[in-house]
């Protein structure tokens, strides 16, 4: 599978809706912690949300790689916040679309795919992160229903949720007891405790998710009891390569600011590009960048045709994680004053950034699974 | 109705300081620069999807919408964002940007339409680059069509179109019979500005914008229809009249002053730009 026209047409049409829809009101909305709901229908009637899915279950065909670039182009709208929270349902679905029955599917994906309602992930616990299979959010059988009980961090749309693809304890192996749950708003006992305030990707809304003998009809079961473990590993490679893409392309847009600012901004009787320090450290951004994007480029055809590349995806990840850092750091410091202004957009990204080294695995996680790889 | 959109693809217009003049000023440097079709050609576009569609059906065609543009090889892209965006087939006439100019991309034109006999052909009023706005004009007289300008709504009817005309201090009422050439203004992407006479009276269009190209359509528009032809063999005894003599950039703005109250406002308007 290979990137071609589409997919420079999908990133155009994706880019064209950042910069008309985002863009102009991302400020405000990262101050404000959330973004009008509207977004997701008109993310929808663009044609965005579905990109990758069946076009059966209202998505829009095409294949993994649109997704993909469909971020590049979304994160020109300044703010990962608002594009993670957008496109939550990239985590949320793909295990109701790789275990879930056909009933199931038809049920849950349409509407958030119309942008309807919006679908979260839940992973991570309190008591919880890196260890994922020591979480203890449990599923208890009772008659046909299960009762949940426990609670979730750090997730992202978990304050408008409307549906939450969650990982529980259903049985004492510690890989092996592990099943996904769909619960969904208004379930008697599934509360929000708390919105979360965070370094950066301030538009999306973050919360803890309280479960509270929520009871959950055995309908809403993905897949058999104990398949919850294959399947998250399975999405952690989606998850992984999509962050890898949030990494190059936050890097690409804030070297874009650097370079439009260095050759505008005068210092000592001189535009800052006419300073040796300056044009190196720009280049070397430059090149981390185009480093990063082919790597991951190469990467997303391959693991787009079927390859299960465990260790390439984990180091794509923290490449692109650690390159977006690097760079944005070094935007900041040619912006100087300005750069540390919320008013600027390297300084969003810079914060943005420091996400991409911790969320979907911390570099010390993938560092392990590399490592692994390496038969170590 | 079948309707011939024009398009031309333009430097983008938010990347417009990567446009470079040499120092020998005899060329413009397109290297390095992004391409978008021209905004109003867009607009164009969207009119004539609008034209041929029930606004409450948008994904089914009653009529035909065909684009065109006259560029290398890379203008297919742009192209195929257009049959992306709805339109039903392409057309690319091979030439170099540099080789053309509004007379000759009419006469161009012209031939295309002996070939193609749409109802209507619809363009930006102006393209954003070099602002000439005259390929619309010159292309009605060479067929002489009727043409409407600027349009601002069109109204379809049964015996042509019902065209508001934005012109200096007010709107122009015209209707034009068909065949016809119209060139649109920025409002025509309006809401209520364009009706068929598949779609009923008082429909709003959703968006005040050139539709979104979504995921599906961009798969369909790898199959359709793309044409190539060659500007030597339409036009084989014409050549561009226009000779760009020197480009220069313009002047850098200069810093602008801050007046403290409206009184002074109106004093140095009077005493020193000596506009009122």
């Amino acid at each position: 599978m290979a990137f071609d026209e589409s997919h420079d047409l999908f990133r155009a049409t994706c880019r064209r809706f950042a910069e008309e829809k985002i863009a102009p009101f991302c400020y405000e909305w990262e101050e404000a912690g959330e973004f009008p709901r509207e977004l997701y229908r008109d993310a929808a009637r663009a044609g965005i949300l579905g990109a990758g899915y069946p076009e059966d279950l209202g998505g829009g065909g095409g294949d993994p790689l649109h997704a993909l670039v469909g971020i590049e182009g979304l994160l020109h709208g300044g703010s990962s916040g608002v594009v993670a929270s957008l496109c939550s349902h990239g985590i949320a679905l793909p295990p109701i679309l790789k275990m879930g029955s056909p009933e199931q599917q038809r049920r849950f994906v349409p509407p958030v795919l119309a942008g309807e309602q919006i679908a979260a992930l839940a992973i991570t616990e309190p008591g919880t992160g890196s260890d994922v299979a020591s979480l203890t959010t449990r599923a208890v059988r009772d008659g046909t229903d299960y009762v949940i009980s426990g609670s979730k961090l750090f997730i992202t749309s978990g304050v408008r949720a409307d549906l939450v693809s969650v990982l529980c304890r259903t049985g004492p192996d510690k890989h092996g007891g592990l099943t996904f749950f769909v619960v969904e708003r208004g379930m008697p006992g599934f509360t929000v405790s708390r919105a979360l305030e965070k370094t950066g990707w301030w538009a999306s809304d973050t919360a803890e998710l309280s479960f509270d003998e929520v009871r959950v009809p055995q309908a809403n079961r993905i897949g058999e009891e104990g398949s919850g473990f294959v399947a998250l590993m399975q999405n952690f490679q989606g998850e992984r390569l999509a962050l890898a893409f949030y990494g190059h392309a936050t890097a690409e847009l804030a070297l874009q600011d650097a370079l439009a600012y260095a050759k505008e901004r005068s210092a000592f009787g001189r535009p800052l590009t006419g300073f040796q320090v300056t044009r190196h450290k720009l280049a070397a951004m430059a090149t981390k960048v185009a480093a990063a994007r082919t790597f991951n480029y190469r990467l997303a055809e391959r693991v787009a045709a079927g390859e299960y590349l465990v260790g390439e995806v984990s180091m794509a990840k923290n490449f692109s994680a650690q390159i977006a850092n690097e760079v944005c750091y070094d935007a900041v410091q040619i912006f100087g004053g300005m750069g540390f202004m919320r008013e600027t957009r390297v300084e969003r990204l810079s914060r943005d950034a420091r996400l991409l080294p911790i969320g979907g695995g911390t570099s010390e996680i993938m560092n392990e699974i590399i490592a692994k790889s390496l038969g170590l | 109705m079948k309707i011939l959109v024009a398009l031309k693809r333009v430097a983008d217009p938010a990347n417009h300081n990567k446009v470079k003049i040499p120092a020998s000023g005899d060329r413009i440097d397109t290297a390095g620069l992004e391409w978008q079709i021209n905004p109003f050609d867009l607009y164009a576009l969207e009119t004539a999807l609008r034209l041929t569609e029930n606004g409450k059906n948008p994904k089914k065609r009653e009529g035909e919408v065909v684009v065109l543009t006259i560029g290398p090889k890379e203008t297919e892209t742009n192209l195929r964002s257009a049959l992306a965006t709805g339109a039903d087939r392409a057309i690319r006439i091979e030439a170099v940007d540099e080789e053309l100019d509004g007379r000759l991309v009419a006469h161009a034109l012209a031939k295309i339409v002996e070939e193609e006999k749409p109802d209507v052909v619809m363009m930006g009023k102006q393209v954003v680059d070099s602002e000439t706005n005259m390929v619309g004009q010159v292309l009605a007289e060479l067929l002489d069509w009727p043409m409407a300008t600027f349009a601002a709504t069109i109204q379809e009817q049964p015996d042509g179109l019902l065209v508001e005309r934005e012109v200096d201090g007010g709107v122009a009422k015209v209707k034009v019979t068909l065949p016809a050439v119209v060139t649109v203004d920025l409002r025509i992407v309006s809401p209520t500005s364009v009706r068929s006479k598949h779609t009923e009276a008082g429909f709003k269009y959703p968006y005040e914008e050139v539709r979104f190209a979504p995921l599906p359509a961009i798969m369909q528009a790898k199959k359709k229809p793309l044409a190539i032809k060659n500007l030597s063999e339409l036009t084989p005894d014409l050549k561009s009249t226009t000779r760009y003599v020197k480009y220069e950039a313009p002047p850098g703005r200069k810093a602008g002053i801050k007046v403290k109250d409206v009184q002074e406002l109106v004093q140095k308007l009077a005493t020193e730009a000596k506009v009122i």
